[in-house]
């Protein structure tokens, strides 16, 4: 499980977060949805520890990961694969994945796995990361964090600025990872990509929660989702 | 002498110029590069580098001066560094590197290491004995009887110190360049350099890669001035002109990029040798600060700088 718990966060002195809690079970996804500047890739930089807590508590399995020092949250399980992909644009595609690899000193056959996933990476290796078209540096920017061994990922705007069959191709290995038991944090602009695979959706402005609903009964009720999104 | 004999002297004391200042600079930019941090202590490195190579030649004493050089190479780098991780540690990461306040600090430190030097070292030059230095006459070419034929010159010659700086120079530079091409901390220091944030976010600790770059920017600063100085003397003034002199370098090659500051501190050792000797020192500063002020006008990014978004 893993439990955001009442955290505050901010750039400096702008709080962002206002006691926003999530929960987030093994093998499920839940989708984050909110406006622009509600504060869903803000929550995800917390998460991270790229952001000092100002209040509250992120656990993982129990353990308080928001104590520990940037660097080990992902030791501590976490894929990351943030907006904008930020990959290492400069190294090579076996560089970033070998990056990812190091978290848990993770052996080849971590990166084999990985592979199967994303064929099109395996021809890529010796490429640098900035030379891919849009979609392959998507999969690769899922891929860097899926070779931490991840029971928990976050994903911010994975489909945005992409081609349908590069949307589906994220989505399935999304798919595929919660089918693992992987637990997924998704942020996600378009209302129909969330439906499509969330079970459950929060909701949250200026920083604090409105309401966690299951996915099925967003997809019988609309209404929900015009309220909070007004779309 | 003639004109090209003379500018053939004139161009190898530029590349003796040339080869420490491409040393000192790489380590100027490798810090800007992967810190963000604008190190303004970084010729009192320079300077530390110096006064601890003379410190360890005076101990080992009356032994061969090659013993007590070769030791001040090994030693004054690892202790230099070894002070530069303490500042970075205890100074720069208590600032939280901010860019404007690491400046600040970094000129405390500036003083702070001068001023020590002062009051410990004293106030003199002292030199350091060469290990080998021979003098080496060079020969040149003329129109003879038969053609173009080789005659040496009096006056045209250069030491075999000299050459092995140069020499020394190129393997450190190529060290430099595998440590950053070819190995995993190198992979590391270059993917914090990229992006700091997703550097944390994939385990990386950025903190002890901070620790360790300023380290070796630093000992590469002391490393290029154990090797200058058998031929300028230890003195605790000596890190104004390195630092600016780097700087101007760091600025001309593209800040954070290796091989444009190699190249740029060819480019501005070699003219300011060759302009040194043909006119003055003076105007060789005045014409590197110029060509700053051309390339910051005309490309603010530097020769081989990648403009960042």
């Amino acid at each position: 499980m893993l439990e955001i718990d009442r955290i505050d966060a901010g750039y400096g002195r702008a709080q962002v977060l206002r006691g926003l809690s999530l929960r987030i079970s093994p093998g499920e996804i839940l989708c984050l949805l909110g406006r622009n500047g509600a504060g869903k890739t803000t929550t995800m930089k917390a998460i991270m520890g790229l952001l000092p807590l100002t209040g509250g508590q992120v656990r993982l399995d129990g353990q308080v990961i928001s104590e520990l020092p940037a660097h080990r949250v992902a030791g501590a399980g976490i894929g990351y694969i943030p907006q904008g992909r930020r990959l290492f644009s400069e190294l090579t595609v076996a560089q970033n994945l070998e990056i990812g690899l190091r978290v848990k000193n993770s052996g080849p056959e971590v990166l084999e796995g990985v592979l199967e996933l994303f064929p099109r990476l395996r021809e890529r290796m010796g490429q640098r990361a900035q030379t891919l078209s849009g979609g392959e540096q998507q999969m690769l920017a899922t891929a860097r964090a899926l070779c931490v061994e991840p029971r928990y990922l976050l994903l911010d705007e994975p489909t945005e600025g992409l081609q349908p069959s590069m949307i589906e191709a994220i989505r399935q290995v999304v798919v595929v990872m919660r089918d693992r038991g992987v637990g997924v944090l998704l942020v996600e602009q378009r209302v129909d990509a969330v439906l499509s695979v969330a079970d459950r959706v929060a909701f949250i402005e200026n920083g604090r929660n409105l309401e966690t609903v299951a996915a099925d009964d967003l997809r019988r009720d609309h209404s929900v989702i015009e309220r909070h999104l007004g779309v | 002498m003639d004109f090209g004999p003379y500018l053939l002297l004139a161009s190898l004391e530029g590349a003796v110029t040339a080869a420490v200042l491409a040393l000192t600079a790489v380590g100027l930019s490798l810090v800007f590069g992967v810190m963000r941090v604008v190190n303004v202590a970084h010729g009192e490195f320079f300077m530390l580098g110096a006064v601890l190579a003379w410190w360890v030649a005076h101990l080992v004493g009356d032994a061969h001066p090659a013993v007590g050089f070769l030791l001040a190479l090994v030693v004054a780098p690892l202790l230099v560094g070894g002070i530069a991780v303490l500042a970075d540690v205890t100074v720069l990461k208590r600032v939280n590197y901010d860019p404007e306040r690491t400046i600040v600090a970094t000129i405390g430190i500036l003083y702070i290491l001068q001023q020590v030097t002062l009051m410990t070292y004293g106030p003199d030059a002292r030199p350091v004995e060469p290990p080998f230095n021979t003098r080496l006459a060079l020969p040149f070419v003329e129109w003879g009887e038969n053609g173009l034929q080789l005659y040496w010159p009096w006056g045209l010659s250069t030491t075999s110190y000299k050459l092995a700086v140069i020499g020394a120079a190129v393997v450190v530079l190529l060290g430099v360049w595998g440590l950053m091409a070819r190995t995993r901390i190198g992979l590391l220091m270059r993917a914090t350099q990229l992006d700091r944030d997703m550097a944390l976010a994939f385990g990386i600790p950025v903190e002890r890669v901070y620790a360790m770059v300023f380290g070796i920017g630093a000992g590469l600063a002391a490393l290029a001035a154990v090797l200058i100085v058998p031929i300028q003397q230890a003195h605790y003034l000596m890190g104004g002109d390195p630092l600016l002199l780097s700087f101007i370098v760091v600025i001309i090659g593209g800040l954070g990029s290796l091989p444009g500051t190699v190249l740029a501190a060819v480019l501005i050792g070699l003219s300011d040798g060759i302009i040194s000797v043909f006119f003055s020192p003076t105007l060789a500063k005045i014409l590197a600060t110029l060509l700053v002020a051309l390339v910051l006008v005309f490309r603010p990014q530097g020769l081989f700088g990648v403009r960042r978004a």
